[in-house]
């Protein structure tokens, strides 16, 4: 055993500094120098003003935003300081209660179409930035209702952000919503100034 | 099921077999000490290391010595970790100012990571350091890779060479192992991953006013250069919670292909490493044709049935498949993809919350997990967790033609059959033991976030990943308490090395043997009998001992999801 000591130690203070400093230190150097933006975390802003990643999904409640899908990070969903999946088995009952008071409000808002099934389902982070394009053309009349705009004019917003699969293979058709509802703000501003509106009970 | 999720599989396979043969040759080269396109710079470096650190590269160990050195480099490793996260509340680098990690998790993610398991009893964001993260966690994914790749070479040298106590030098291969091949790639791969979105930074979480004028505060942190060593060395740790279903590790769909092929692609090369060494590509090709085909057969039925949806929610009227759990920009296709080869590559990771899938998709993850490291498996860990069952695949075709059974020329002996299935046996003993134990344990089922029969697949699914080093989890299992957090530590330790040990003493026993000419009487270990009748020792040996087990958990889950019973 003495014979191995040396190297063993030796080598453990090696790695370390070589796998666990060195490393993520030249990963951040070059990273910053190269891809400043993505490296910073995607940030958007607006006046100036953090409003959240790009990557990262937010809560969008209010009638006048296309709204994201559930989410089971933190205590009011879209915590990105808490990411969790909702981790409730197919057979469980607090699932099939949940998916029921979500379709409740759904069908309250669109009684004639057909519901995405992302819509009901929560996402794996509790963050997901993204929802299907079906699922934001379902949401096309409320939000028309909401902001007094056209339901063509919704349709095309969300053509022009809906991202086709990777290549035309990988992955699946999705729309994100911080960059949808960022353009909305844009293209027709809601009735009132949004941060006195705020909150219309989530779901 | 859809021609473009089953075109995103297809393609996903071709991407693999095109990077095996050369990366397998690659590791070749390195590990046989030859000259490498990268050797004018590294081959200084590996010289300056030996001298530092008083290694003797010429000098070769016996098995014993080989396993002496393995074990105090990992002894020494848990007990740098375990201090470094007791300690992370008055060491630099924490700007949250996070405390330091109570002992019996401290022990369990200490243990988690010198295994190569990289099970999570914490959340990322919310309990480790910084300096946790990357002197202690990042540095433990290389090295136990590291240790992974150095055990199997071993195991292979055992059967390349004739009448010598000798199987190389443990700290050359670790050297090599992390220099040459797994410090280059990760290099490449985290800034391949930051280029598509993943963040990396030392910066305080950042605070947002979102559009509907809340606050949000966004963690990050330094994401990609973890992100990329968990995925290549079949880790799995992630930096954040929900590990790769986080848009931050896991931004897009490119960036889910990519990390889905870094997890298996450093085991898929070594089977055409064993190949070149032993002097027969085809017999590593083999063993790349019965993962691959356990494998294929463990996405096509995850597809077939997260495709179908939950019937109960179908039952309320919404179609489509089952996105529980699931992110909308990888579907179900790259979601099944992920879940099946992270169980099968002994990795860990997720892009999904297995948690929530159908009962049938959450039995090939864990029947992925039980047959123990062996379709693809870890790096290193892969390759000798199937020459197990080569070992006994060649034992029992040798019982039914009444001949000595050979592998690759060695005579494969009592002794060597004996040490072999010890190492089988122990998994199941603690996996199973374990699971016994926590579903009669009422302090145990505390833990537990779904009753019924998903209640006993959360305790299996644990155990199991444990066991098999693999490190995912059903994730509403609450395991941070003391006696999950024990029993878990322990069953990772036996199911990493409970395995390495009889297998080194095995590679010492070949090596002294001298080899055996192939004759007419040789059953041939090259082609598609022998991929069938590995496949089928598999499925027999490793698969039937849990039988019993997943009737209870998801066989009787999908039952009573047919029957529309809930919990």
């Amino acid at each position: 055993m003495r014979e191995h000591l040396r190297p063993a130690l030796s080598l453990l203070v090696l790695f370390s500094l070589l796998c666990g400093i060195a490393y993520p230190l030249a990963v951040t150097g070059l990273a910053q120098l190269i891809f400043p933006r993505q490296a910073a975390g995607s940030l958007a802003s607006k006046d100036g003003q953090v409003i959240g990643s790009w990557l990262v999904g937010q809560n969008f409640s209010q009638p006048g935003y296309f709204h994201g899908r559930p989410s089971a990070a933190g205590a009011n969903g879209n915590d990105a300081s808490a990411s969790s999946g909702s981790n409730l088995g197919p057979t469980s009952k607090a699932l099939q209660e949940r998916i029921a008071t979500t379709l409740t409000t759904l069908k309250a808002e669109n009684p004639n179409a057909a519901i995405p099934a992302d819509l009901v389902y929560a996402s794996g982070s509790g963050l997901d930035p993204q929802i299907s394009p079906a699922a934001a053309r379902f949401q096309i009349p409320r939000v028309a209702a909401a902001r007094g705009v056209s339901a063509e004019a919704l349709e095309r917003l969300i053509n022009e952000h809906s991202q086709p699969r990777l290549l035309g293979v990988l992955g699946e058709p999705v729309v994100n919503l911080l960059a949808l509802n960022y353009a909305l703000d844009a293209q027709s501003p809601l009735p009132s100034a949004p941060t006195t509106a705020l909150s219309e009970g989530s779901r | 099921m859809t021609t473009n999720g089953w075109l995103q599989i297809l393609i996903y396979f071709a991407a693999l077999l095109l990077m095996t043969r050369p990366l397998g040759g690659f590791l070749y080269r390195v590990f046989e000490g030859q000259k490498t396109l990268l050797s004018p710079i590294l081959a200084p470096v590996e010289r300056s290391i030996y001298r530092l650190t008083g290694v003797d590269a010429q000098r070769e160990q016996g098995w014993l010595g080989y396993t002496a050195a393995m074990l105090l480099f990992n002894l020494l490793g848990f007990l740098f970790l375990y201090t470094l996260l007791r300690l992370q509340g008055v060491l630099p680098l924490n700007p949250q100012g996070l405390p330091g990690v109570a002992p019996h998790l401290a022990f369990n993610t200490a243990v988690s990571f010198v295994t190569n398991t990289n099970w999570q009893s914490y959340g990322g964001e919310s309990t480790l350091s910084y300096l946790s993260q990357m002197l202690g966690l990042t540095t433990q994914n290389f090295v136990s890779a590291a240790t992974g790749i150095a055990v199997a070479l071993a195991l292979v040298r055992g059967f390349v060479r004739r009448k010598t106590g000798n199987l190389g030098n443990f700290w050359v291969d670790l050297t090599r192992a992390t220099l040459y091949v797994l410090l280059p790639l990760a290099l490449l791969s985290a800034l391949a991953l930051v280029a598509l979105g993943v963040p990396q930074n030392f910066a305080h979480y950042t605070e947002a006013t979102t559009l509907e004028g809340t606050t949000q505060l966004i963690a990050q942190g330094p994401v990609a250069s973890q992100v990329a060593i968990k995925q290549l060395g079949s880790n799995g740790g992630g930096f954040f919670n929900v590990n790769s279903a986080h848009p931050f590790e896991n931004p897009n769909a490119l960036s889910n292909f990519l990390e889905s092929l870094y997890l298996i692609l450093l085991a898929a090369a070594l089977t055409n490493t064993f190949g070149r060494m032993v002097k027969d590509e085809r017999q590593g090709w083999a063993l790349f044709g019965a993962m691959s085909i356990l494998l294929a057969a463990g996405i096509g039925l995850s597809y077939w049935a997260e495709s179908q949806g939950n019937p109960a929610v179908a039952a309320m009227g919404v179609d489509g498949p089952n996105l529980e759990g699931k992110e909308t920009r990888f579907g179900i296709s790259q979601s099944v993809i992920w879940s099946s080869a992270t169980t099968a590559a002994s990795n860990g990771s997720v892009n999904a919350m297995h948690d929530s899938y159908t009962p049938i998709g959450g039995l090939v993850a864990m029947v992925n997990m039980q047959l123990g490291e062996a379709i693809f498996g870890g790096v290193g860990a892969g390759l000798y967790g199937m020459l197990v069952y080569a070992i006994l695949a060649v034992f029992i075709a040798g019982l039914m033609v009444g001949r000595t059974p050979e592998y690759l020329g060695k005579k494969i002996e009592a002794r060597e059959v004996k040490l072999t299935m010890l190492a089988v046996l122990c998994l199941p003993l603690v996996l199973l033991g374990f699971s016994a134990y926590a579903s009669v344990s009422p302090t145990m089922l505390k833990g537990l976030a779904n009753t019924g029969p998903h209640g006993f697949s959360e305790i299996l699914y644990a155990f199991s990943s444990a066991a098999g080093n693999n490190g995912s989890a059903f994730a509403g299992l609450t395991a941070n308490a003391p006696l999950w957090n024990t029993f878990l530590g322990i069953t990772m330790l036996v199911g990493r090395f409970a395995m390495i040990v009889p297998l080194l003493a095995v590679a010492g026993s070949l090596a002294a043997k001298p080899a055996v000419a192939p004759s007419a009487g040789t059953f041939p270990t090259n082609n598609g009998l022998f991929v069938g009748l590995l496949i089928g020792v598999l499925l027999i040996v490793g698969g039937l001992t849990y039988f019993p087990a997943l009737a209870l958990g998801p066989i009787v889950e999908q039952l009573s999801l047919l029957a529309g019973q809930s919990y």
